[in-house]
């Protein structure tokens, strides 16, 4: 989910100037757009020795640890703002993890595939699993270890005690604010403790 | 080069006059901002790169790292290596005279701190009319002056590359110190630390002590993967056949000859650095590496001592390293961003353990390159 529209959409969720803690920030991309669109500072969390190259080489801050061992090294309300975009499907503790995200930031940002998107309901309908451009593996080699709708996210955040300031969908870099858990490939919510 | 004016050490002892060696590779540039100071470890030196003409194995010992078109590629960085006080490849240490006493310091050298070696470094700096490093560098103890550059000089440190270090000794890596120290005293020959040659006696060098301290740190600087996977259980007196393959010889049911591959190999280390190292070195440098603790004038908080700091830092570690484990790393990172320091770090998969950081792993070697790129880049524009 690096295109453009999509960066920028996300972006927008982020105050001016936040202290930012990126989790999985893959090449850096975003927290290189934030600071120099944003004027943000922060860090990204990686586990990937390319991804993590790859910050370097951009001059973004980054920290090469498994999300899956958790936050530890970071205190209570550090951050202004810690993004999850496209990383809570590779998570094998995603509940520990958002609360964890709550915890670290003032503010949380998710970002995930909706698998509620019609075009992979029909798809289960037909009796197979989804390929499509936002979630192009084939169901036996797929990264993502967890499949959610937009819908369910907004039950877990609930279950959690999450604030939800702010949610809709994502589709080719457009915002979806009707029936985002029908129409969007991808999900966003922003959300506060 | 030479300091005529005395060095206050931590001790509250002091130096009256040293010299200090070093080495210089690349070019200062016009407006003096691109110095990277090299920091070397225990038995290395100011030698980083390159080898001396007709001198055959005269490689620098980092020489994977530093040169041109390395990582730290000195057709755009003015890289500075200085040997350490104390040490025994130049500067002022125990094997030269005390110009107080007009005798061999020996053991009376006095102890010297990573933040004694600090202080000397920024000196020779001044000299050099280099106020401030683009960067300054180092693995294990030199990782120690790296970060003790950034917090006794923060002004002067714009990037500190710290690699396979760690905040402070733990216990068990005290006691390897100590128990290499204990083989180094406790060798007749070591003779109280006075065992140069004076007054028509011969020198009558610790090497049996010095051997066993060096066979001691070289298990430590591997992983048990390593050793096993380079020597296994083979034995010294393998045969082999009219094509070359390997078959177990039979053992010699011997207790104090070679039997195995692993201690042909310690034995040949312990002889070669017995040869060239210095017994009053050894223990000075390992006491160094156990003194430093810069959280333990904060009250044991690390993020209270880091609070001085205003590099950008850069920190490696190396997963299988045991003697300065990746965890240690971790504290450091912590503690800068408890600070919110600008800070990356890289935890690298390699099986070499401690030795890794001198060692040509690609992921490093780039991961370096990348981050020294960025620096060139801010004295670029």
């Amino acid at each position: 989910m690096s295109d453009q529209l999509t960066m920028e959409a996300i972006a927008r969720l982020v105050p001016t100037g936040a202290r930012v803690l990126d989790l999985g920030c893959g090449d850096g991309s975003l927290l290189a757009y934030l600071r120099t669109q944003r004027a943000c500072t922060g860090y990204g969390i990686e586990i990937a020795d390319d991804n993590l190259l790859a910050c370097v080489h951009k001059g973004v801050n980054v920290i090469q640890a498994n999300l899956d061992e958790g936050l530890a090294m970071f205190d209570d309300a550090s951050f202004d703002v810690v993004l999850q975009i496209d990383t809570l499907q590779h998570l094998r503790n995603a509940e520990i993890m958002l609360r964890e995200t709550a915890r670290v930031g003032r503010i949380g940002i998710v970002a995930f595939p909706n698998f509620g998107h019609w075009p992979n309901r029909l798809s289960v309908l037909r009796g197979r699993m989804p390929v499509t451009r936002r979630l192009p593996y084939q169901w036996y080699d797929t990264p993502n270890i967890r499949v959610g709708t937009y819908a369910d996210f907004a039950v877990l955040a609930q279950r959690n005690g999450l604030r939800i300031q702010d949610s809709f969908g994502l589709q080719d870099g457009a915002t979806v604010r009707w029936l985002p858990n029908l129409r969007a490939s991808t999900a966003v919510f922003r959300f506060s403790r | 080069m030479h300091f005529a004016e005395p060095l206050r050490l931590r001790s509250g002892a002091s130096i009256r006059a040293y010299d200090l060696c070093y080495e210089t590779y690349g070019t200062l540039n016009p407006d003096r901002s691109n110095a990277v100071l090299v920091l070397h470890a225990l038995n290395a030196s100011h030698h980083l790169a390159g080898v001396y003409a007709g001198q055959d194995k005269s490689d620098g010992w980092w020489d994977t790292m530093i040169g041109p078109g390395k990582p730290v590629d000195t057709n755009r960085f003015f890289v500075i290596g200085v040997n350490n006080l104390g040490s025994c490849f130049g500067s002022t240490g125990p094997m030269h005279t005390n110009p107080e006493t007009g005798l061999t310091y020996g053991a009376s050298f006095p102890v010297v701190t990573v933040e004694d070696w600090v202080a000397a470094q920024a000196r020779l700096l001044d000299e050099l009319g280099i106020t401030t490093l683009a960067a300054v560098m180092g693995g294990s103890l030199g990782g120690m002056q790296a970060l003790s550059w950034a917090l006794q000089y923060p002004e002067r440190v714009r990037h500190a590359v710290v690699i396979a270090s760690a905040p402070n000794l733990t216990a068990e890596n005290i006691a390897f110190n100590e128990v290499a120290r204990r083989a180094i005293v406790t060798d007749p020959d070591f003779n109280g630390g006075d065992f140069y040659a004076r007054d028509g006696r011969p020198e009558t060098k610790p090497k049996r002590g010095l051997r066993i301290a060096r066979m001691i740190g070289h298990i430590t600087y591997l992983s048990d993967d390593v050793m096993n996977e380079k020597f296994g259980r083979e034995l010294r007196n393998t045969l082999l056949d009219e094509a070359g393959n390997k078959s177990p010889g039979e053992y010699q049911y011997t207790t104090q000859d070679v039997e195995f591959q692993i201690e042909s190999y310690l034995r040949y280390q312990g002889d070669k650095f017995a040869e060239y190292f210095d017994a009053n070195t050894y223990l000075l440098i390992t006491r160094a590496l156990d003194y430093f603790d810069p959280a333990r004038d904060f009250g044991g908080s690390l993020s209270a001592a880091l609070a001085r700091a205003s590099a950008r830092f850069l920190l490696v570690s190396f997963t299988t390293d045991w003697r300065f484990s990746p965890r240690r790393s971790r504290e450091l990172v912590k503690a800068l961003l408890d600070n919110r320091r600008d800070v990356s770090y890289a935890e690298i998969d390699a099986p070499h353990g401690h030795d890794a950081f001198l060692l040509d792993d690609p992921r490093y070697m780039h991961l370096v390159r990348a981050y020294f790129g960025q620096i060139s880049a801010e004295f670029a524009r």
